[in-house]
């Protein structure tokens, strides 16, 4: 019989006790299980969607001539032929090192183009990013397909007196309206959305762009950190955060994390509380057991090692049944929270995370218990009977 | 030199504030081999004594020297290591540890030692068997008569074989009957060269010992010195 021995028959014949200990931390470990996973996957899933929000990043040309605005955005050489961006400069924001963090990069050119008889601001966009980007976007008629196909916004189709299934001439080329923006309230709705190609060749720049439009979210690092890495790659171009989005977003879940973590930091308190308390007892319990243990010539640090021994045990069995009871109660609770596509992952390291955690507590809690019991004078305590 | 040497051994305890001498100057010298019977009424300093010579219990004064070794200048876990090596302890009641099996009682001390299992099995078995409780070696204490407690317990104090045995009436909570055959293994023990110290208020128990001493209110008053 080993130290070990008897703490194990100790558990095994007080079942009531153990079963106690076991229960304070399962609920403890369930509980941050259950919160961890969930915010993962809360996390995940925000950053699957996160088009949804719009663009984050924006990048235009280096130049001082502000010509043209874009949304809040001043897109210089839209009038004059300074600086422009190229095609190039698109494919190398995916090259970062956090390339995993960039959802979609829109490419666009903007002209202004003669539309049967009236100035109009073109832009030339990849539709698939384009419209992944902007979700508010509502097209009444059927998404552009061919190089030819254009998008109205809801202002220019009133003023060119067009909808969708209409031909329009652009320049000298007869392009198809596909479809009517539904109006947005913003400057987007007197634009003209056609092929980047198409409207490259059309304005005789092909191969070049007026500014790109990244979304992108860390949730790691700042978003700083994204910009910096594609400032270094586009030297030539001015790369700026929309501070706001990204804010709101990154705040969303960090409020989440503290909120999960709040709730944690509290269940384990009590999940402690109750090793605390249901050690304590049993040491005192244990009074004259102690004593015999010391009286036979157990040393201080044998006595600690039987008591620890035993918040082991029990803390391994807690840590391992509340890492399966978390994962169970967040793939079940994890559906029904809204709009999350994104299922909980069984993820061993978090198993091995929940049982070492467990120990932490089980352990750190029971060590003043087996203080206690280590200090107990052997002769006053098989005196107490 | 005796194998235990006591000297001025005085216990003072506290009891809220008001001291009480539980021991005064006791003076004790037992030989290898010797079976002492500690009589006295109730409250005497019986228990008080025993502690002390069984290193668990740091007199007020006095020195106690076993086999060369000035015990209570020892740390108090090699105190812990003189216990474990000399002494073996048995107690009036409730002794055995109640999670644990006959067996695994007797094998306490051996759990602290680097002895393989079935070592330690051996030597509890053979322990069980000098108390004639073999057969009962799987059972729980709660599936043991008192008797038969007081048994295992005398094993275990003699499983890893220390010299010297210490005993606080271990007859105390037995009947005649049973008291009978503790003394009688006690005999038997000592015969095979155990040094035994008995603390016991009963007068029937004073004929198995070679020398009895008497202690009244904390002082020795007759069998202090070595029989020859
Ligand atoms: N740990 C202690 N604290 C306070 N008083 C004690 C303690 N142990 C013993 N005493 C007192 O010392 C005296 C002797 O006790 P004890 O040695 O137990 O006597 P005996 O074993 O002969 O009955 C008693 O008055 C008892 O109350
Ligand atoms: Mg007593």
């Amino acid at each position: 019989m080993r130290l070990s021995g008897i703490s194990l028959n100790n558990l095994r014949r007080r079942k009531g006790k153990m079963v106690f200990l076991t229960l304070g931390l399962f609920i403890g470990v369930a509980t941050v299980v259950t919160m961890f996973s969930i915010t993962q996957a809360m996390k995940a899933d925000t950053e699957r969607k996160l088009d949804q929000y719009g663009a984050n990043i924006v990048i235009t040309p280096k130049s001082n001539d502000l010509a043209l605005v874009y949304g809040d955005i001043a897109i210089p050489g839209v009038t004059y032929d300074v600086k422009e961006l190229k095609q190039e400069d698109a494919d190398a924001i995916l090259t970062i090192k956090n390339k995993e963090n960039i959802a979609t990069v829109a490419p666009k050119l903007l002209g202004a183009a003669d539309v049967e008889g009236k100035q109009v601001l073109l832009v030339g966009v990849n539709f698939p990013s384009e419209i992944r980007l902007k979700r508010w976007w509502d097209i009444q008629g059927r998404e552009p397909e061919g190089p030819n196909d254009v998008l109205l916004g809801h202002l220019a189709a009133e003023k060119l007196r067009k909808s969708s299934g209409d031909s329009i001439n652009i320049g000298e080329t007869e392009y198809t309206v596909a479809g009517v923006l539904k109006e947005i309230g913003s400057q987007d709705d007197s634009l003209i959305y056609g092929d980047l190609r198409t409207v490259q060749r059309n304005l005789g720049k092909e191969g070049k762009l007026s500014l790109i439009e990244v979304s992108a979210l860390c949730s790691t690092c700042p978003i700083e950190e994204i910009v910096s890495q594609i400032t270094e790659k586009l030297p030539g171009a001015k790369v700026s955060a929309l501070r706001q989005a990204v804010m709101a977003r990154e705040q969303t879940i960090e409020q989440l994390g503290n909120f999960s973590l709040a709730v944690s930091v509290v269940v384990l308190l009590i999940g402690a509380l109750i090793v605390l308390t249901t050690m304590m007892s049993s040491v005192n319990e244990r009074t004259r057991e102690i004593g015999i243990f010391r009286a036979i010539g157990f040393r201080k640090s044998h006595v600690m090692t039987i008591i620890l021994f035993e918040a082991l045990a029990v803390s391994s069995l807690g840590g391992l049944l509340g890492w399966i009871g978390g994962m169970l109660a967040s793939s079940l609770i994890a559906p029904r929270l809204a709009q999350l596509t994104v299922g909980v992952q069984w993820d061993p390291l978090l198993g091995i995370a929940a049982i070492v955690l467990a120990i932490f507590v089980g352990m750190g809690s029971s060590v003043y218990p087996a203080v206690r019991a280590s200090n107990l004078d052997p002769a006053e305590a098989l005196r107490s009977i | 030199m005796a194998l235990i040497e006591a000297t001025g051994l005085t216990k003072q305890y506290n009891t809220n504030g008001v001291p009480v001498e539980a021991l005064r100057n006791a003076s004790l010298s037992i030989d290898a081999g010797e079976f002492i019977a500690l009589m006295g009424p109730s409250g005497s300093g019986k228990s008080t004594l025993l502690s002390i010579l069984g290193a668990m219990n740091p007199p007020t004064s006095g020195k106690l020297i076993v086999d060369t070794i000035s015990v209570y200048d020892l740390t108090v876990e090699m105190r812990a290591d003189f216990r474990h090596e000399y002494l073996g302890f048995v107690f009036q009641q409730l002794q055995l540890i109640p999670y644990l099996s006959a067996v695994e009682n007797t094998m306490l001390p051996l759990a602290i030692t680097r002895r393989s299992h079935k070592e330690q099995t051996d030597m509890a078995i053979w322990a069980l068997e000098r108390v004639g409780l073999a057969d009962k070696a799987a059972r729980l204490p709660d599936q043991l008569s008192g008797g038969e407690q007081g048994r295992v317990a005398i094993a275990r104090a003699i499983v890893n074989e220390p010299p010297i045995l210490l005993a606080d009436e271990p007859t105390g909570s037995l009947d005649s009957r049973t008291g009978q055959e503790v003394m009688d293994l006690f005999k038997s023990l000592n015969e095979g060269g155990l040094t035994l110290i008995m603390v016991t208020h009963n007068p029937e128990n004073a004929p198995f010992a070679s020398r009895v001493v008497q202690i009244r209110d904390g002082c020795m008053i007759e069998g202090v010195g070595a029989l020859r």
